[in-house]
């Protein structure tokens, strides 16, 4: 396991192993046991430039399963892991665009595999960038492994639609946009209209976009800052347990990561079915507008 | 009669799925710059909204032949090589050729595995937007 990152900047998360500076990356690149990850929202990004000997792993060709609307199994994981040259006790350092976005998807379907060490390049690939470090389009080639096959651990930080309707009651947390939570629209502004046959949000969520997490320079919000959002902001408790969703579950995991790995809860559920899987269901109550409604008498369980 | 895009299809088709993906990425390096007269009136292209990064297209008919100019970020190389694919594909064709071209074009270039179905559906909006305004400036 490589060593952390002290600098104070990190301390005050309550796990600041999970995060990385780009100063200590950029001393760290190349160190025994570390593989840097590159994931994107734009399949070719990695290949325009990359961090040196960073691999890439792609959310929607790598991670999922062709067929059934789920992620790899076990095999398809241990197969994946072992072309990338990645052992169980890796390091891996996570990083991407669009503020980590889709580098925190990632990052949590690696953890559904119960790999152990995996970390978020603070700022990610902008930060990078932005200081001039160097990138790279030399193919990356590392020797394979032979990365076990583990099963996933869908129990923890997973949630799936009856989950979130045993829930109702407890905090959620909608990350989407502003339009999209009140049911202007079904995908974020920009974003084309897919999917989802009603708009709307899940009664009594709390609409926190993800990217409010996210200071101007793209790295996280100081712990304070993060618990003036959540706690001050949206009710959260520590002790909680939380289910967070938005359209397909990567906004969410990045708001998974802040409250599990920054502000230390530790009962966060990602729903990954999100709203393209609630916005077509049948019989599942939804509320319109700004105000997080109510959980119907019917369900009050 | 071949056109550049059968032409491109092939060179697609001709190397292995992983290889398709770098050569999508040749193309994303080589979009031809936008015509200097495009950066003083930038409403004169069209945005896609099927895309999901900003990406403008537009085509145009000059003595009966066409010419396809667009603009994409360096950050969404994806869309970027589509949208280069299309560029040179369509530039220089008759209008009759262009507007033959079949709208499931971007499904035949065996792309489908590497890049997904979904962000293939940018290029497909694309396509769509460019014939439009084909039919719009032969009626014009």
């Amino acid at each position: 396991m490589a060593e952390q990152d002290d600098s104070t900047r990190v301390g005050a998360y309550a796990h600041p192993e999970r995060l990385v500076s780009t100063t200590w990356l950029a001393d760290h690149l190349g160190d025994e046991g570390l593989v840097v990850v590159e994931s994107d929202e734009d399949v070719l990004l990695y290949e325009t430039g990359h961090i040196p000997g960073a691999v890439k792993v792609d959310w929607h060709t790598d991670l999922n399963d062709p067929v059934n609307r789920d992620y790899i199994d076990g095999a398809g994981f241990a197969e994946l892991f072992g072309r990338l040259g990645i052992t169980r006790d890796s390091t891996l350092v996570v990083y991407g665009d669009k503020n980590n976005w889709w580098a925190a998807y990632a990052l949590w379907v690696f953890t559904l595999f119960g790999h152990a060490d995996v970390r978020l390049l603070d700022g990610g690939r902008a930060k990078w960038i932005a200081e001039d470090r160097p990138l790279t389009r030399d193919a990356t080639e590392r020797t394979a492994t032979d990365y076990p096959v583990v099963e996933r651990d869908d129990s923890t930080i997973r949630a799936f639609r009856e989950d979130v309707l045993e829930h109702l009651g407890s905090p959620l947390i909608d990350v989407r946009s502003p339009l999209e939570y009140a049911g202007e629209r079904t995908t974020a502004p920009e974003y084309p209209e897919e999917s989802a046959l009603r708009a709307g949000h899940i009664p009594t969520a709390q609409n926190v976009p993800w990217a409010k997490a996210a200071a101007e320079n793209g790295t996280f919000r100081s712990r304070t800052e993060l618990e003036a959002i959540y706690q001050d902001g949206a009710g959260l408790t520590p002790g909680d347990s939380v289910i967070a969703y938005c359209r397909i579950g990567e906004r969410s995991s990045h708001t998974w990561f802040v409250l599990t790995h920054l502000l230390g809860y530790s009962d966060v559920r990602n729903y990954d079915g999100s709203w393209t899987e609630w916005g077509s269901s049948v019989r599942v109550p939804i509320v319109k507008g700004e105000q997080p409604g109510q959980v119907p008498a019917t369900l009050v369980g | 009669m071949t056109t550049p895009l059968d032409e491109i299809r092939e060179e697609f088709l001709a190397v292995e799925p992983r290889e398709r993906l770098l050569l999508l990425l040749e193309y994303s390096d080589d979009l031809p710059p936008l015509p200097a007269r495009f950066g003083d009136s930038p409403e004169l292209l069209e945005r896609v909204p099927e895309c999901q990064s900003p990406v403008f297209v537009k085509a145009e008919v000059e003595d009966g032949v066409v010419h396809v100019h667009a603009k994409a970020p360096a950050e969404a190389p994806t869309t970027r090589g589509f949208a280069s694919v299309l560029a040179h594909g369509l530039d220089g064709l008759t209008l009759e050729q262009a507007l033959a071209t079949p709208d499931d074009f971007p499904d035949t270039l065996g792309l489908t595995a590497a890049v997904s179905p979904l962000r293939l559906r940018g290029m497909s909006g694309m396509l769509a937007r460019i014939k439009r305004q084909l039919r719009e400036a032969s009626a014009a």
